[in-house]
């Protein structure tokens, strides 16, 4: 038998190297971080393992309720916000499904939020409900400045009538124009002999100085 | 280099305590020679903080972990711009710099101070001497940053990865730059009230510390909202958590004071009200301090809870007490020099003007402090968040923009119906023209209506101010308009500066009004997958997920997830959102991961994308999708409110009482006449 390889035999080598090396190749599992979904690396440093988004969690009714109620794990944010934010949270991811199971049960918005509430405490509500003591918290700033307001409005108007009083009681045609004191330029008496006319337009051309 | 440190800090307390001493008694036996004395003790004060700060950087910079506060904030693989900010990012090191940078700003007042107000400087020293002995003596008997570990640790924890960030290098320095800076104006009221020189003055003395202040505060609370929303990952800039809060109130009542100061020095009014507002800003940065610090009211931004609280709290009750009895005492000295005389004046208008920014400062700090309040009536908790904020603070907030359209152009001393008439009827319409513009694209949210609808009347009368300003000087020197503008702006800094301000503002809540129709949406999606989101200016944003890669980079190992994004099919490129897991120099997680967001800013709208995390430690992502609409002009608006600060501040903007002596030549006082 001649040790030399003929061509058939040659073809028939290289077509078999072929085969072996398509099913090996068919074998093989993709590499780390490639593929369709390929497996990463180092899953722990990417965080905690998610779950797949679910409709509940773009469900306005849900967001709606989930921004009223406050994460019980100490952040201070609501659960909507630490669920979709502080993905290092056990407890948000568990407080939705709380959520949407007790919206699923046939509750409206406002029995669930109270049903939060009444397991978790009243001060998971992210502000405050608006009666009794709480109403006082939400009246009393506008109260305040409403009831500054109207107080400064009144003094004002009094203190511009004592003013215009003062200006009244002043001889026509001798006075000082605008206040008294200092003004942006000074204090500018009127001329004995200034007639009103000429004193207004005195008057209006400072006001544009001054502006 | 502790032992140094240490010793270091002792002197410029002992040092300060003699400042103190010598200051307060000096000036009340009239020895003015003492101004010399107590300037040197004062750069001595700073000399010896520098010292101490000087100290702790070292043990920061050599790695030094048997240093608690060096073990506790960084580690050896730390990038070196996180070891500088390393220095203010926990709390002994902030206190440290805290109490330097006062140094600092106590000597620049004592280099910088004209010789005119040379009498008020050993009180000034005195003031700031006591207010820095006691941020020495919280280090030193509360909370040192140079306290040793019995061992040495082979490396040290390393920096919270949310304050690994420009934002955090930039946003606490600035921010602490405005509270320590109030200190100063802090310290020239209670030396003006302390000497009884309260004539105008003293405001003269403090205008440009005022404004310095001010701008610090305005940077260091924009640089925050720009961290939040870059590293928080909420797509939000603001929650009206108490640590911003803390920082807003000094801001509004700093604001009501520049505007009220206005009414002092024009009309010689509101004398009082201003050394209230210096005294209540000074004592809310320090408040703020006390928040930030004391764990008291629950923040996400606090730092630990220590017993350091209750020493600002002393501080806090005794600077307020014997601020408000000296004011008190000095009442009749303070009394106006004019009265109003309408209730149509640009004076009425900036009263209104400080009662909003005091009555939202007041809202801010009865809601900050609500739960306490609460809990000590009622013994109930609760919790007092944004739904609360908002519904009380909007109203007020737009009455208070509303009124910076109007209270510029309002004549001073008595506007007239035709003053009105002429000043508003093309501002009214452009913005009567906008709520119709909005209302007919569909736009259906009131606050978000009236906002922007305010935003466009501001903005009308700041152009229009503008407007006229160049016309008149144009007709008047023939200038061309951009020759005429800037000599306009250049020749009234003061009152342009404020103009360029109020355009940031209207800018800021035209872009808040923007945040109502912010637009949320989570996905998973596994590679080659995409998902639709429509945004609230109606075209449609598709994100298709590429991957995750994971890397090791710096201090961290990084998985990367990438999206291409597309608007109406047409692409616009491709955004990153990361996890990062940081490691210590023996890859030891040293923190649970934290995410990187992905943002692409645009005039209209933010894409802003963020990765949650993996299903089962594979290539599916899961992705929060945000489109943010007008967020770059909330940091635009801050850049203008510094510039318009800058041109407020440049120096040769005379001073209002040097123009008013330059203009001494329009007095034309008559006989027979009261002056």
């Amino acid at each position: 038998m001649s040790r030399r390889l003929d061509r058939r035999r040659f073809l028939g080598l290289g077509a078999a190297a072929l085969a072996a090396f398509g099913t090996a190749a068919g074998a093989q599992q993709p590499m780390p971080g490639s593929g369709e979904s390929g497996r990463l690396y180092d899953p722990r440093a990417a965080g905690r393992p998610r779950d797949p988004v679910g409709e509940s969690q773009n469900d306005p009714g849900i967001i709606a309720i989930e921004k009223q109620l406050k994460c019980t794990c100490g952040c201070n944010l609501d659960v909507y916000i630490c669920r979709t934010t502080d993905f290092t949270c056990t407890y948000s991811p568990a407080l939705h499904k709380e959520i949407v199971a007790l919206k699923e049960s046939g509750l409206t918005a406002d029995e669930v939020i109270e049903a939060y509430l009444e397991k978790y405490g009243p001060e998971f509500r992210m502000a405050p409900k608006a009666e009794g003591f709480n109403l006082a918290g939400y009246l009393v700033p506008g109260i305040a400045v409403l009831a500054a307001g109207t107080m400064l409005a009144l003094v004002l108007r009094r203190r511009a009538a004592v003013a215009a009083a003062e200006g009244a009681g002043r001889a026509p045609g001798a006075g000082t124009i605008g206040a008294p004191g200092r003004t942006g330029l000074g204090p500018l008496a009127m001329p004995s002999d200034a007639t009103p006319e000429e004193a207004e337009r005195l008057r209006r051309s400072l006001e544009e100085v001054e502006q | 280099m502790t032992l140094l440190g240490q010793f270091a800090l002792w002197a410029a307390f002992l040092l300060a305590l003699w400042t103190a001493a010598v200051g307060f008694s000096g000036a009340w036996r009239g020895r003015p020679e003492l101004v010399r004395s107590l300037r040197r003790a004062v750069y001595a004060i700073l000399g010896a903080l520098l010292v101490a700060s000087a100290a702790l950087w070292y043990g920061i910079v050599t790695h030094d972990f048997n240093i608690e506060y060096v073990a506790a904030y960084t580690s050896r693989n730390l990038p070196k711009p996180y070891l500088i900010s390393a220095f203010w990012a926990g709390q002994k090191g902030s206190l440290l710099f805290w109490a330097a940078v006062l140094g600092i700003f106590s000597a620049l007042a004592q280099a910088l101070t004209p010789k005119r107000h040379e009498g008020l400087l050993p009180h000034v020293a005195a003031v700031t001497s006591v207010t820095t002995a006691f941020f020495i003596a919280v280090m030193l008997f509360g909370d040192s940053p140079f306290a040793r570990l019995p061992f040495t640790p082979p490396d040290g924890r390393g920096l919270n990865p949310q304050l690994q960030n420009v934002g955090m290098v930039l946003h606490p320095p600035m921010l602490y730059l405005g509270y320590i800076s109030i200190t100063i104006p802090f310290a020239f009221a209670i030396a003006a009230l302390l000497s009884r020189r309260l004539d105008a003055g003293w405001l003269g003395a403090i205008r440009k510390w005022t404004l310095v202040s001010w701008l610090f505060l305005s940077v260091g609370i924009v640089l925050g909202m720009w961290w939040a929303y870059v590293e928080l990952g909420w797509g939000g800039y603001w929650a009206w958590d108490p640590v911003e809060n803390a920082s807003f109130l000094p801001w509004l009542t700093m604001t009501a004071f520049l505007h009220s100061v206005m009414i002092q020095e024009k009309r010689g009014m509101l004398k009082r009200w201003n050394v209230a507002l210096i005294v209540a800003t000074f004592l809310l940065s320090i408040f703020g301090t006390f928040i930030t610090r004391s764990g008291v009211i629950a923040s996400v931004h606090s730092f630990a809870q220590s017993g350091v609280g209750y020493f600002f709290l002393a501080f806090l009750v005794a600077a307020g007490i014997l601020s408000f009895t000296l004011l008190y005492t000095r009442w009749p000295e303070l009394e106006a020099e004019t009265r109003l005389e309408s209730t149509v004046s640009r004076e009425a208008a900036f009263l209104f003007n400080n009662l909003l920014l005091v009555g939202i400062a007041f809202s801010v700090l009865w809601g900050t402090l609500f739960p306490i309040l609460s809990e000590w009536l009622q013994g109930t908790k609760v919790t007092v968040g944004p739904p609360f904020f908002n519904r009380v603070n909007v109203p007020l907030g737009l009455a208070l923009l509303a009124l910076t359209g109007i209270g510029p152009l309002i004549a001073w001393r008595k506007a007239s119906g035709a003053n009105l008439r002429r000043q508003f009827a093309a501002s009214a319409t452009v913005g009567l023209a906008v709520l119709a513009a909005l209302l007919a694209s569909g736009m259906r949210d009131g606050y978000a209506i009236l906002a922007l609808t305010l935003a466009a009347f501001v903005a009308g009368t700041i152009v229009q101010e503008f407007w006229r300003g160049v016309r008149a000087r144009q007709r008047m020197h023939g200038e061309a308009a951009p020759l005429a503008l800037l000599r306009l702006v250049g020749r009234n800094r003061r009152r342009y500066g404020g103009y360029i301000v109020h355009v940031g503002i209207v800018m800021m809540f035209a872009a808040f009004a923007g945040m109502a129709f912010k637009v949320d949406q989570e996905a998973t999606l596994r590679p080659g997958e995409s998902v639709a989101v429509e945004s609230p200016f109606g075209h449609t944003l598709t994100f298709t997920h590429l991957g995750v890669s994971q890397y090791k980079a710096l201090n961290r190992i990084v998985s990367a997830a990438t999206v291409q994004v597309a608007q109406d099919g047409r692409s616009l490129g491709v955004m990153k959102s990361e996890k990062r897991q940081h490691v210590d120099s023996f890859d030891r997680p040293t923190f649970e991961p934290s995410t990187e967001v992905g943002i692409r800013s645009g005039l209209r709208e933010d894409i802003y994308v963020v990765y949650a995390g993996s299903v089962g430690g594979t290539e599916q992502a899961v992705y929060r999708f945000t489109v943010n609409p007008l967020v770059w002009w909330v940091w635009f608006a801050g850049f203008v409110l510094v510039i318009g600060a800058f041109v407020t501040m440049w120096p040769g903007a005379s001073a209002p009482n040097e123009r008013r002596q330059a203009q001494s030549g329009y007095e034309v006082p008559l006989a027979g006449v009261r002056s």
